[in-house]
């Protein structure tokens, strides 16, 4: 077992918890750089884990942190990505002027939706949102003059201070800078009081008070920061998929970042992460399986015999081919974290972690939940 | 002066009358406990003190001033702070970290430096912890600081709550039954907590209690309350003798 020799509150302060998890971050920091390299063929689909894991962040904070869930998130996705839109292409502002106040607008929305939703708890809360969802999706649609309509709306690559992202390398390092931008904000945040609140928020609401917390005002905080996160991946979102139309943003689309974070593990910023890799990656790697499988499966039997292997692979094939795949495998999946892992991924790593650094002494006993998750509710 | 003081307090929920007409007053410097059976009213005036609750009637002087209508965080801020009979701590978070929720009394949200970890928010932290960590040797928490508060026994527990409710700097404390599910080495342990609570930090103590070793231990002065009256009041013999708190807990 390590034991951390502090000498200076500053080890309390840091960002990471001694030099060793540094050097691991760091680590990682350069695989993620040299990841191009590796697999130049993916830059596009790890694109998408980069602004995926914004938006686990976004969540994470919001249902993780501060114990309230939305339903609604794609709404602010939505509102991020239209409005940067609007801003770069209609009013013709630089690029990071536009990222700044789509982020800021999707924030002032996030308090709209955040100051009525306050006086609601727990699942009343999470309609609330998904009716705001419905609302602002219905906007996108019929607000022509801005957002195009049904028609869609085509988005420029980026260009950032003359600069062009619009190679797809370019634009995976793009993302991972603003991926590593929120993460560090959001970090700084959870490790100051304002993020103690959040926490003490979601774990006891009558105990935050009493400790002068104001729940009103917090809670707000906490929608705003959410929501301009939310919007800041908007942005990157809507150059990714260069055509923007109101049905992206529905209600399926919540629903997928709220998998992230349950999937990743609620309550850790790795959680968002992992998520966001589950969430993004796995669509690829099943139609990568779609190709690959059939043939293995057919090679494996056609020991049996030639005709046994034709059949096999004709028959794997058309199951594999079959629509309706990919959200079964989703949902299966989920189910069995529901079933098996309710802390998500990180919860799983925290306790092979602890298994070995408290290796004789290990007792289940520390993961389990006493109180249901919301525990907030039996306060109303 | 009036240090803090309960001006003919009622509460109503529906058709009961939870506290019907306590009027008490401590001054600066007391343990002043709370006794009653099951159900006499005592969290009931806890919540109403900590303004959980809104009083029917009657008003909550502290310092000189009207607290009955502030509103409930703001209620720390003024130097009042609890705990709780039923531990309401954050259970996935370190003890460390549940002492420095308690500084919140003392922190301003300022979001935009924290998102930046600005200079000033670092010095701010400094102090904060700081101070947490006073309140750790004050209670000796050294062997617990970085232990998540589900791997704590029940006493330890309720001391890390005491010590969240310290960290907040408090003029007044609110204990809700300190001893309630501890042994009888650790309510002796807790007797002298308080006392060192009163004459080293010179808080004012408030508190619920049923043990009534501890409550002889440490009250300067006593009310018993059944059904929301106030039946008795004086010292802690005085009180125990009191043919009306014998009746209330033996039957006539």
């Amino acid at each position: 077992m390590r034991f951390a020799f502090k000498t200076a509150y500053d080890y309390d302060l840091g960002l990471f918890r001694d030099p060793v998890q540094r050097r691991w971050y760091g680590g990682l920091l350069a695989a993620v750089i040299l990841l191009p390299l590796a697999v130049p063929s993916y830059l596009v689909d790890i694109s998408l884990v980069f602004i995926y894991g914004l938006c686990g962040l976004s969540l994470m904070v919001l249902a993780g942190y501060t114990g309230l869930v939305s339903l609604g998130h794609a709404a602010f996705l939505g509102i991020g990505a239209y409005a940067h839109v609007f801003f770069l292409q209609d009013l013709g502002l630089p690029w990071v002027v536009s990222v700044a106040m789509a982020a800021g607008l999707s924030a002032a929305a996030g308090v709209l939706v955040g100051l009525p939703a306050l006086r609601m708890t727990g699942v009343y809360l999470t309609i609330a949102t998904l009716a705001f969802a419905l609302i602002i999706q219905e906007v996108f649609t019929r607000w022509e003059h801005v957002t195009h309509g049904l028609k869609g709306r085509p988005v420029d690559k980026p260009v950032i201070f003359g600069v062009s992202f619009a190679s797809d390398w370019a634009f995976y390092f793009l993302c991972l800078a603003v991926l590593i931008g929120g993460l560090w904000l959001t970090a700084n945040v959870l490790r100051a009081p304002t993020g103690r609140a959040w926490v003490a928020i979601r774990d006891s609401e009558i105990a935050a008070q009493s400790m002068g917390v104001h729940l009103a005002r917090y809670k707000t905080m906490a929608f705003a920061y959410s929501a301009g996160l939310m919007g800041a991946a908007g942005a990157l979102f809507a150059h990714k998929i260069g055509f923007l139309a109101p049905d992206i943003f529905s209600v399926l689309l919540s629903i997928q970042f709220l998998l992230m974070v349950v999937v990743g593990g609620l309550g850790s910023l790795h959680g968002a992460l992992y998520g966001a890799v589950f969430v993004a990656m796995l669509p690829v790697l099943i139609s990568e399986a779609r190709d690959r499988v059939p043939a293995w499966i057919g090679q494996v039997v056609a020991g049996l015999g030639k005709d046994a292997g034709a059949a096999a692979y004709l028959a794997v094939d058309r199951f594999v081919k079959q629509p309706g795949l990919e959200p079964g495998i989703f949902g299966l999946i989920l189910v069995l974290f529901i079933l098996f892992e309710p802390l998500g991924i990180y919860g799983r790593w925290r306790k092979v972690q602890l298994f070995f650094s408290t290796f004789p002494l290990y007792k289940r006993a520390t993961f389990r939940r006493q109180k249901s998750y919301m525990r907030s509710e039996r306060l109303r | 002066m009036t240090f803090f003081a309960v001006d003919e307090l009622v509460v109503n929920f529906g058709g009961i009358r939870a506290v019907d007409g306590v009027s008490f007053e401590v001054e600066a410097g007391q343990v002043f406990t709370i006794i009653g059976p099951n159900g006499a009213g005592k969290t009931t005036i806890f919540n109403l003190i900590s303004r959980i609750y809104d009083p029917t009637h009657g008003r909550l002087l502290f310092r000189d001033e009207d607290i009955t209508t502030v509103s409930p965080h703001e209620i720390a801020r003024r130097g009042i702070a609890r705990t709780f009979q039923n531990i309401e701590l954050f259970e996935h978070a370190t003890v460390l970290q549940n002492l420095l929720l308690g500084r919140h009394a003392h922190a301003k949200p300022h979001l935009f430096q924290e998102m930046l970890f600005l200079p000033g928010v670092r010095a701010r932290e400094r102090a904060h912890h700081e101070a947490a960590e006073k309140v750790i040797d004050f209670l000796d928490l050294q062997a617990y600081r970085d232990s998540l508060v589900v791997n704590l026994s029940y006493g330890v527990r309720k001391v890390v709550e005491m010590g969240r409710a310290l960290c907040t700097e408090p003029a007044l404390l609110l204990l809700d039954e300190p001893s309630s599910g501890l042994s009888v080495e650790e309510t002796a342990d807790m007797a002298f907590w308080i006392q060192d609570i009163r004459t080293l930090l010179g808080i004012t103590v408030l508190m619920v209690e049923h043990d009534m070793s501890l409550v002889g231990a440490v009250s300067d002065r006593v009310l018993a309350l059944n059904y929301g009256r106030a039946i008795a009041s004086g010292t802690c013999q005085e009180v125990q003798a009191h043919p009306d708190v014998i009746k209330a807990y033996l039957g006539a």
